[in-house]
């Protein structure tokens, strides 16, 4: 399955042949809540390093949070990537899990498979992939029952609305 | 404002970062669920929650909050104030309600 948001082919085509100018790789385990979110916070805290606008990098640590959550609370394991290209960044959540049956529904607001005690964490709300449909510029989900998911996440490195305005990303 | 603005106001009970409250705060977000908190909550707001596991640490770093304030007696667990004072988010407890936090945070003009 691969779900693209909008974007424009071509550049597309140039931005994924060129080679990246930065690439960080940050482990996750599945099921280590205490660990959670630290992934998220290298990816976020690369990124500012990078010198990256402020509205790009709190999109992309929202991203990040997201796809790390969904590996810890649905994988055995995987990783965080970020890659920096001249024109885009972009976020890659790779584990080896049960796989996504029905990405469609994944992506419905709301539709969640989480356990009660996830849950009652707070997390498990239906809310992960849509936030990182919102906050990413495209978005790609590969996946294979038994075998795991891929999520790579685009973020183009020019001004949104909102990255201009620094902080504002409204709700989900 | 100042988080030890609020702090004294409320008589909340600063349990960890406590360097950090000087902090100024620009707002507020209730909320108990993670990822509605991740999609609304903006930089330099004080959070009000009844989670008390280490994950709320991420989400204040992540999002850039003032810090958190722990309502209804929630206890944080004690992973999630080392994690707190390592990354350096200030927690303050309370025996005051979510609700009630919120409304006097509003009272105080933090909006």
């Amino acid at each position: 399955m691969r779900c693209a948001g909008p974007g424009d082919d071509a550049e597309r085509r140039v931005s994924e042949t060129a080679a990246p100018e930065l690439v960080m790789g940050y482990p996750v385990l599945g099921g280590a809540f205490l660990m959670a979110g630290r992934a998220a916070i290298g990816v976020k805290q690369a990124l500012e390093a990078a010198g990256l606008e402020q509205g790009l990098v709190r999109r992309a640590g929202i991203c990040a949070y997201e796809a790390e959550m969904n590996i810890v609370i649905y994988g055995r394991s995987g990783t965080l990537t970020v890659e920096l290209y001249p024109t885009e960044v972009r976020i890659i959540a790779q584990d080896r899990g049960p796989g996504i049956p029905d990405v469609a529904e994944a992506l419905r607001p709301g539709f969640s498979t989480a356990s009660e005690k996830v849950r009652g964490l707070g997390f498990g709300a239906g809310m992960g992939l849509p936030n990182m449909q919102r906050h990413a510029d495209r978005l790609h989900i590969e996946t294979v029952l038994g075998m795991g998911t891929r999520v790579v996440m685009h973020f183009t490195r020019q001004a949104r609305e909102d990255d201009a305005a620094g902080a504002d990303c409204g709700g989900a | 404002m100042r988080l030890a603005q609020i702090a004294a106001e409320l008589d909340l009970q600063p349990r960890s970062a406590q360097a950090s409250l000087e902090r100024a705060v620009t707002g507020g977000h209730v909320g108990d669920l993670l990822s509605a908190v991740m999609a609304q909550a903006k930089p330099g707001q004080v959070w009000v929650t009844v989670q008390v596991h280490p994950n709320i640490v991420a989400v204040a770093v992540l999002l850039g909050l003032a810090g958190i304030i722990v309502a209804a007696n929630g206890e944080p667990e004690a992973g999630t104030l080392a994690r707190a004072e390592a990354e350096g988010v200030p927690i303050l407890c309370t025996g005051l309600g979510a609700f009630e936090v919120a409304g006097r945070l509003y009272e105080l003009g933090v909006r």
